[in-house]
């Protein structure tokens, strides 16, 4: 058993309000630079809908993630043979315009035009080639569902999902969406750092974050086609791949990543997790049906004495021990079993886990006549003749959920590689706490009814409690458990950090400069 | 003549090999950022197949076929003492010679009419592709003119490459050779002696080691272990800072 301590994350979807504060955040600290405008380290896609980059999925398209083939996992579209011998080309790779051109507006000219006939206009400029272009596609084109003949429709996720199922799915009463934050998941077993030939990727030992050497990094771009999130962007300004750098530097000052702390949902959660290094590589080539519990077992229990003994002789320090035992993320993951990896199936296992959205599925839209009331309550008002209301009434909820709007399949496709039962079991949970809760704050159900409920979800009333808790009433403390980094120990305080990292974010030592 | 031949032959080289030198040691030592091959796949990635592929592969050959030439002079002349083993090796190295100068056609004529490379393009690109394309063009019509290369740069260009190496220069031999072959020479010291403040940096960290080394990399700031056991004096706990 080789213990080593991550820095792992839940995402509550049910949360995300798809505000894209998060987006932002990191936007300002991190990639507002040239070559950068494009990134979005952090981003929030609507589901369905084809993501960023678009059909970012589609192995088909981009070859991302590992394979399994004879019990042996490969990388799909890199490696050492494949990777070395398409390093002229790479065939796989996205490129920009499957993100979107960056852009800004001439805004200068609405001042500075002559007086003229005509108002002056604020053109849109390309920021790669600074000439005037036509805007086909921005950040988030498809947010809310806009286009979705084009965006929701090409979901990669839709693959399984029936024609009439789709139609059903898209009739427009019954819409449904939810939003999927994603960042870069800091994997066990990352495509990212396996791909990159020059070894310029690596993961930190003491907390598992992924980061690319900037001076080491050559720009063979294997990394952007093997990570199956499409989380490592390729910066074509200084011809560096850079990603996601989970804020490392804010961590070691004890504080929460810029995008979680800033997260106006609070649906982000972050804490320790120990595992168990010796076996990721058997983890990941597991079959795809029991990937998510051999990713589960390979989590290890920060509360066994062996677990313990074990990460002590390894070296990791009390204080990391004791955030473990703290760690929210193992309470979602491991003990309440409510939190999944996105796409498991990239066998990159994950160290973001989602807790799968129950709203857009459980809620039902209801046609209603709500002349009378709204008569009564604004007499004067215009009357909308909108009279469907959407009816998230938790009666009878357990009920629906064979007829939910979200088809299971849709759901199953993007967080357990395609097994229905697991989101089953996660969604029975989430609604025997919702139930539960129910019963002791509004007392309309019976006790019957909710016990039940928990003993079907395989859960007990302490447990739902606790879950109620740590989802709708949890402090910064409680959603951030971050273990001191023992820099002392580390770094002398002396030292420039950069030059002991290399890595993006901390601004470039030498110009950049293409060439001489 | 002579004085040109003396640049060329035995100035050059020595100026292009000591600036090769300093220039990618310090590079490598002070400026690693800029070891980059400083791809532009990413703002157009069709067009540029038709380039790259065809250039790499056959520079890649063509390299070997000159490297072998200098390493194992004899090897070469014994393979090429038979005509149709010589034929086999002038032919092959042609073929790549020539996909060689059609991948840099394609590169250039790419890099120029596309609007999105123009911000990512700087004049030393322009200075390598005019160097390169003179070069390969240079290469492929002694190949054509002069036969046959092979055997000649075994016997001729090995023993004046060596004497360059072992700082006793001797031109004898090569101040008679055609001056195509001349300026290619003197073009290979110019390409090398830009070598490091040019995008073809890259070739100088070709991902050998990507070959042995695990795929998965873990850096750890300091060991673990050591650092936390008592025993271990103060001044060791402290990590090394590279
Ligand atoms: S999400 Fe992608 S970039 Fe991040 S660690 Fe995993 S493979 Fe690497
Ligand atoms: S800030 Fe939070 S709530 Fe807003 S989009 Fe991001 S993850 Fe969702």
């Amino acid at each position: 058993m080789d213990v080593r301590s991550q820095i792992a994350m839940v995402f509550h979807l049910d949360k995300c309000i798809g505000c894209h504060t998060c987006s932002i955040a990191c936007k300002n600290i991190w990639t507002d630079r040239k070559g950068a405008e494009y990134m979005w380290w952090n981003n929030v896609e609507t589901k369905p809908g084809t993501g960023y980059p678009s059909k970012w999925e589609d192995q088909e398209i981009y070859k991302g993630g590992w394979g399994k083939r004879n019990g042996k996992i490969h990388l799909k579209g890199a490696g050492k043979r494949r990777g070395l011998v398409n390093i002229f080309y790479n065939p796989n790779l996205p490129v920009i315009d499957d993100y979107y051109e960056p852009f800004t507006y001439k805004y200068l000219d609405l001042i500075e035009s002559p007086q003229g006939d005509d108002q002056p206009t604020a053109r849109p400029v390309s920021l790669i080639t600074g000439k005037p272009i036509d805007i086909k596609m921005g950040p988030n084109w498809d947010d809310d569902l806009g286009g979705t003949p084009d965006y929701a429709r090409n979901d990669p996720n839709m693959k399984n999902i029936t024609p009439e199922e789709q139609e059903v799915m898209f009739q427009l009463e019954k819409m449904a969406m939810f939003y999927l934050p994603r960042i870069c998941n800091h994997c066990l077993n990352p495509a990212c750092v396996a791909s990159c030939p020059s070894g310029a990727i690596y993961k930190r030992g003491e907390d598992g974050i992924v980061l690319i050497n900037q001076q080491v990094c050559r720009a063979w771009r294997m990394c952007v086609t093997a990570c199956p999130y499409k989380k490592s962007y390729f910066n074509w300004h200084t011809g560096k791949s850079e990603k996601c750098i989970l804020c490392y530097p804010r961590l070691e000052a004890g504080l929460a990543p810029a995008c979680m702390h800033s997260c106006v949902g609070r649906i982000r959660y972050l804490g320790v997790l120990l595992y168990d290094a010796d076996r990721i590589e058997e983890a990941a080539s597991a079959d795809d049906k029991d990937l998510i519990k051999s990713q589960m077992d390979i989590i290890l229990d920060p509360f066994d004495e062996d677990v313990i003994k074990a990460a002590k002789e390894n070296g990791i320090a009390d204080s990391t021990l004791h955030a473990a035992q703290a760690s929210p993320i193992y309470k979602f993951v491991k003990q309440w079993g409510l939190a999944l990896p996105l796409h498991p199936e990239f066998r990159t296992l994950p160290m973001l886990f989602y807790i799968p959205p129950l709203l857009p599925v459980m809620a039902s839209v209801k046609k209603v006549d709500n002349t009378t009331e709204a008569d009564k309550k604004a007499p004067l008002a215009k009357k909308w003749n909108n009279d469907w209301i959407y009816d998230t009434s938790t009666e009878e909820l357990w009920g629906k959920l064979e007829q939910i709007r979200f088809p299971l399949k849709y759901i199953a496709s993007l967080f357990s590689a395609g097994d229905e039962d697991v989101i089953k079991e996660v969604w029975k949970k989430l609604m025997a706490v919702r139930i539960h809760r129910r019963r002791v704050t509004v007392g309309d159900i019976t006790n019957e009814k909710a016990d039940n409920t928990l003993s079907e979800a395989g859960i007990n009333a302490e447990m739902a409690d606790a879950i109620y808790a740590l989802t709708s009433l949890p402090k910064f403390e409680e959603r951030f458990v971050i273990p001191a980094a023992h820099r002392e120990q580390a770094i002398e305080m002396m030292d420039f950090t950069g030059d002991t990292k290399g890595a993006t974010g901390f601004g470039f030592k030498s110009k950049v400069k293409r060439g001489v | 003549m002579a004085y040109l031949d003396n640049f060329i032959l035995i100035a050059l080289p020595y100026v292009a090999l000591t600036v090769f030198l300093i220039g990618s040691i310090y590079k490598y030592t002070h400026r690693k950022f800029q070891f980059s091959s400083l791809s532009s796949e990413f703002l157009e990635g069709r067009r540029l197949f038709y380039g790259s592929v065809p250039f790499h592969w056959g520079i890649l050959v063509v390299f070997c076929g000159h490297l072998t030439a200098l390493l194992i002079p004899r090897g070469i002349l014994a393979w090429n003492s038979q005509p149709v083993r010589l034929m086999v090796l002038e032919i092959t190295g042609f073929i790549f010679g020539i996909s060689m100068l059609v991948g840099l056609i394609n590169l250039i004529i790419r890099r120029y009419t596309t609007p999105r490379l123009r911000p990512v393009t700087n004049a030393m690109d322009l200075v390598i592709y005019i160097l390169l394309f003179l070069q390969t063009f240079a290469g492929l019509w002694i190949a054509y003119s002069f036969r046959w290369g092979s055997s000649w740069f075994a016997t001729l260009l090995t023993p004046y490459l060596y004497s360059i190496f072992t700082l006793h220069p001797d031109t004898t031999a090569v101040a008679l050779l055609p001056w195509p072959v001349k300026a290619h020479i003197a073009g290979a010291y110019l390409i090398i002696g830009i070598l490091p403040f040019s995008r073809l940096v890259h070739l100088l960290v070709l991902p050998l080691n990507y070959l042995w080394r695990p795929y998965q990399q873990v850096i750890w700031n300091w060991d673990k272990k050591k650092v936390r056991n008592k025993k271990t004096p103060w001044s060791l706990q402290r990590p090394e800072n590279t």
